[in-house]
């Protein structure tokens, strides 16, 4: 009697927020009734709620929101994984093909440059590049394609577009894209392409490739700057750029254009494969440009409009994406051909059918790796990478040192692919720096001591659980120019010993170390030690190992290494400015061309002065000679013995320690097919299979909820609050 | 009671004009606009040209507090401070450097911050006091004091443990819900109920150690002992009389926080996937997103404030002597 009445007592007082734990205690329980209920068919952990399981779909993550989807703007391999599925530009990389071939993809074919003289005339293809004035290239894009649907090509009855001349009212309510009634199409042609290419000096885009393209597009300079006093002039208007001609980009017919480029230039054609270069409808700028739409977050930069296979039909950057088939998508089919393995992996099981082979992709905000992994584990992702937390759970190295899955993997049915990148890291020495710096042998000696002395084999071993090849130039694999095995090995820091690559002794390092004036790691004439200063923007408990294994690394030569910590953006105003000595730094590929590389090393691209892309202020008359010829070369025979003189120079001067190309290692579930890295491309998920059947069960028979945690807390509680409520209940007793 | 709370509001906006200059001067301090141009712009093929369109595009071409080149009031309002900051005051922030709009983005972002923030906090203030309580009640005994190591076992344990072994435990382990995500609806029940259930037991240790505490110096007063030789039981006297008492300290922590439910939790939102404000301002901080960071602290300042004035109004609710003048 005592207790009831005091627990009216409590409710009493505490009514309203026992109420609201009681609202909220029936909301749990319903949530646990609801996955109770699902239990028969779904998996209580399944993170995608309400989905079809036999769904046709690519289950995915991102780990970084993307910036921008315009393909203007868009640089980031984190933004290429989307606009690469809806965008289309000419070219494209052939899917299994090594190395890595351009094809057509809505061209007709790949195009062939024409050269021609100051005065206008054509040359033969042979011609040396000093007489060619420009490059002149021709894309035939191939009829009948389409856009996917969209409000900004919606017509009435009348012929006129529904949603152009919109006010701010007329968008209050709506938040995508799909909130538009009406949607509309119309088909590709060439100007198209042309007006994209304006849009690169489009100064309210801020373009990262205008700079680059403005050196070689005949005009596109010239664009710019009028595009620029015509914002500065109003403001508030938006530039249409129909009313801008650009000498260096015409439409020559409804399915032609043309490109103009200063001089000679092979390398375009490779950025005729990125999204750079894909066509955008003027139809969009104009339907974006409406009041109210930016407010709503309804740009060409967040809502895409492409020919491509996908198109976006969710775009909520912090939850998730959804790609779904473009139903106006022009068709392609799966290659028929590709390398010697690939039949034999499976890869040309698909040969000759339609693309793409899924009806959508979700991609899921993710950006811890703990449950990344975990998700990956339960099947909710198809495909994952590794990160180094997980590694040795997935991981074992062979006898022979090779990569292979551990049991634990196998047992899931789980592959293992690994590619080298076309990536390189390297350590720069500032070469305008009085004591690392320079191109006099006594320099030279230095740093071929300093590249035998930091030993990035056991760097790759240690930090990066082996994924990682030692670098032995600037060149990764898979590009041409790069030499396999000991016949492309940098002398000055490896050598071979009978068929193996060995890096040459310590003692090597310190007599090189001697005849650079340093003998025992001072300085020959005022015996002081040799201290070196290392910029490095790494922090944190992980860095500092890796900082501690540098210093250790020229230990063995008697030198000092200083780290010096700083943030990005002051590292960046040091290695602008040349105040550094030792950095490290890495380069991806843009494109398969050693041009790509080498041009990271050429004089004129030097960091202080020009603001090039050259970071070690590298400048070697020779090597710039050799380089000048090299990037307008086709290859061949010849190019090569041009790359190998300049490799030759390059090792022997050495302003970079080749350190490692990263090698990258990804897993993929049983049900997924036609995996096959391509680090080129970025339009490859139209090729991906995947058997929903298998993964469906593969998914209820490994995220079977295990019930008796629950009834072991449920047993627990009671066990804990019966005495307490006993000794309550006496202890009441007691008082009263 | 309307005067004062006014009061309160204007004395706000001269708080805020500090808060946002302070904001503001560390920011510029760190970085230039051209650092953050460069950070958005990346480490490939950025020249000056395109360093000054991007400063143009954002704003970011003016001198950042005094415009030596302008004339009269123009000196002060055509600079990056003011133009960045005068128009939040009506609560206008602009667009971040992705281009998204940032008052878009809060209002999106809210309710999910929401989902998790207010059933950790309304629970946890549920489960901390009754839990407080029971100490009490069993002060001196050996209940009280296991339950006061656990507090301090569960108070030492860093925050991302429990995230970290919740997410082992429950959904790896045993696959009883999902180990991240979010979704609108009743679908979404799934989703907040780990972090909700990590945040409350997480919270436990410091919140029932604190209200046992406040709890423990009432129950010495002179008014309980009245109640008790009234004649009342130990349970009438805890939830009748020091409850009532104890409210005025537990609504100093409660009520201040209360508006800050809508900022989110940074870690949490993080490690859970959800879409929350908390993950918006971390990753604005990544991203040196200056136009993001700055509304975000000018929310949370504001949010702030008004939390201290629903403390205070709170205040004269709780106990009748406390008048606002």
């Amino acid at each position: 009697m005592i207790i009831t009445a005091d627990v009216g007592a409590v409710l009493g007082y505490t009514g309203g927020m026992m109420r609201i734990g009681a609202t909220l205690l029936k909301t749990v329980l319903l949530g646990i009734s609801l996955n109770l209920m699902s239990g028969c068919s779904d998996s209580w952990n399944n993170p995608y709620p309400g989905s079809a399981e036999e769904a046709n779909v690519v289950y995915s993550a991102f780990t970084e929101r993307p910036k921008h989807l315009d393909p203007a703007r868009s640089y980031s391999a984190n933004e290429a994984e989307f606009t690469g599925q809806i965008y289309e530009p000419p070219l494209q990389y052939h899917f299994l093909k090594r190395p890595y071939t351009l094809v057509p993809l809505t061209a007709e074919e790949v195009p062939q440059p024409r050269f021609l003289d100051s005065s206008g005339r054509e040359l033969p293809s042979d011609a040396p590049s000093s007489r060619i004035a420009e490059s002149m290239y021709e894309i035939r894009i191939r009829p009948g394609i389409r856009f996917q649907p969209h409000p900004a090509f919606a017509r009435d009855a009348a012929g006129r577009y529904r949603y152009h001349a919109m006010r701010a009212t007329d968008v209050a309510d709506k938040t995508q894209i799909g909130n538009f009634e009406h949607t509309g199409t119309r088909e590709l042609v060439a100007a198209d392409y042309v007006y994209q290419i304006k849009r690169l000096a489009n100064p309210k885009l801020s373009s990262p490739i205008f700079g680059l393209m403005a050196d070689h597009i005949v005009g596109l300079k010239a664009l710019g700057e009028a595009l620029e006093n015509a914002a500065k002039a109003h403001p508030e208007a938006e530039l249409n750029l129909n009313d801008f001609p650009l000498a260096g980009a015409e439409v020559v017919d409804a399915y032609t254009y043309r490109i103009r480029i200063k001089g000679k230039y092979p390398q375009f054609v490779y950025w005729l494969a990125m999204p750079f270069f894909a066509p955008v409808p003027w139809e969009a700028d104009v339907f974006y440009a409406q009041p109210g739409m930016v407010d709503k977050n309804l740009t060409l930069d967040w809502q895409p409009v492409g020919t491509g296979p996908f198109y976006l039909a969710e775009n909520n950057p912090n939850r998730r994406m959804v790609l779904k088939k473009n139903p106006n998508f022009h068709g392609e089919t799966y290659p028929i051909e590709g390398e010697a393995a690939d039949r034999e992996a499976g890869l040309l099981a698909d040969a000759g059918k339609s693309l793409p082979l899924i009806d959508a992709a979700v991609f899921s905000l993710e950006k811890e790796t703990i449950p990344y992994w975990s998700k990956f584990l339960q099947g909710y992702y198809d495909s994952a990478g590794i990160s180094s937390d997980s590694f040795d759970q997935a991981i074992q190295f062979s006898g022979g040192g090779d990569p292979q899955l551990t049991e634990s993997m196998r047992r899931q049915d789980i592959q293992l692919f690994t590619t080298v990148e076309t990536s390189i890291f390297y350590v720069g020495f500032n070469m305008l720096d009085p004591v690392v710096g320079g191109l006099g042998k006594d320099r030279q000696k230095l740093r071929q001591a300093l590249s035998i002395a930091f030993d990035y084999d056991e760097y790759i071993s240690i930090f990066r659980n082996g994924r990682g090849i030692p670098a032995q130039g600037p060149i990764p694999p898979g590009l041409f120019g790069y030499t396999e095995g000991v016949a492309g090995l940098n002398p000055y820091v490896y050598e071979d010993r009978g068929g193996q690559i060995v890096r040459r002794s310590i003692e090597t390092a310190r007599k090189l170390l001697a005849e650079a004036g340093y003998p025992n790691g001072r300085n020959a004439k005022t015996g002081a030690p040799l201290v070196l200063y290392f910029d490095t923007t790494a922090s944190g408990p992980d860095a500092k190992s890796r900082l501690d294994w540098m210093k250790k690394q020229l230990d063995k030569l008697d030198v000092q290494l200083v780290s010096r910590g700083t943030d990005y953006n002051r590292f960046q105003d040091k290695i602008r400015k040349g105040n550094t000595q030792l950095f490290e730094l890495g380069w991806n590929a843009d494109y398969p061309d050693p041009e790509n590389f080498f041009f990271l090393l050429y004089g004129p691209h030097k960091k202080v002065g020009t603001g090039g892309e050259n970071a070690t202020n590298y400048d070697n008359p020779e090597f710039n000679r050799l380089f000048e010829r090299m990037k307008d070369m086709d290859n061949g025979p010849e190019r090569q013995q041009v790359i190998d003189a300049m490799l030759a120079i390059v090792r022997r001067d050495a302003p970079w320690i080749f350190t490692f190309y990263p090698k990258s290692f990804g897993l993929r579930h049983g049900w997924v097919h036609n995996v096959k890295p391509n680090l080129m491309a970025n339009n490859t998920l139209k090729y991906r299979r995947i058997d929903p059947a298998q993964r469906n069960a593969k998914r209820a028979e490994w995220n079977h909820p295990v019930l008796w945690p629950i009834a072991l807390l449920v047993s627990g509680m009671a066990a804990v609050i019966a005495p307490a409520a006993i000794a309550w209940r006496r202890r009441e007793r007691k008082t009263a | 009671m309307l005067a004062y709370i006014l009061r309160r509001l204007l004395y706000a906006i001269p708080i805020l004009i500090g808060v946002n200059l302070l904001t503001f001067a560390l920011f510029f301090i760190v970085n230039t606009p051209e650092d953050m141009a460069r950070m958005q712009l990346g480490a490939k093929h950025v020249t000056p040209d395109a360093i000054e369109r991007w400063k143009v595009e954002h704003g970011y071409d003016r001198p950042l507090l005094l415009n030596a080149k302008a004339s009269g009031s123009a000196q002060l309002t055509d600079t990056i401070f003011f133009q960045h900051s005068a128009a939040m005051f009506v609560f206008e922030f602009g667009k971040g450097d992705d281009g998204r709009n940032i008052g878009n983005e809060i209002r999106t972002r809210m309710g999910p911050s929401l989902a998790i923030a207010l059933p950790v906090f309304v629970i946890g203030l549920l489960v901390n006091i009754t839990f407080a309580l029971l100490m009490v009640f069993f002060r001196s005994t050996y209940l009280d004091l296991w339950g006061v190591v656990l507090c301090v076992v569960l108070m030492s344990i860093s925050g991302l443990f429990y995230i970290i072994a919740g997410q082992y435990f429950i959904s790896k382990m045993w696959n009883l819900l999902p180990i991240s995500g979010f979704a609108g609806g009743v679908d979404g029940l799934k989703f907040i109920m780990l972090p909700v259930l990590i945040g409350v037991v997480a919270g436990i240790g410091s919140g029932a150690r604190w209200y046992r505490t406040i709890f423990l110096e009432e129950i010495g007063k002179d008014y309980v002992r009245t109640a008790r030789a009234k004649g009342l039981s130990e349970v009438r006297v805890l939830f009748r009389h020091i409850l009532k008492n104890g409210m005025i300290p537990i609504l100093t922590g409660a009520v201040v926080v209360l508006p800050l439910l809508f900022m989110g939790s940074l870690i949490t939102e993080s490690f859970f996937g959800i879409p929350g404000l908390g993950s918006y301002t971390i990753d604005a901080i990544q991203a040196q997103d200056f136009a993001v960071v700055r509304a975000m602290v000018f929310l949370g300042s504001f949010l702030y404030i008004v939390g201290l004035i629903l403390t205070d109004i709170s205040y004269s609710w709780a106990d009748p002597r406390v008048r606002l003048q």
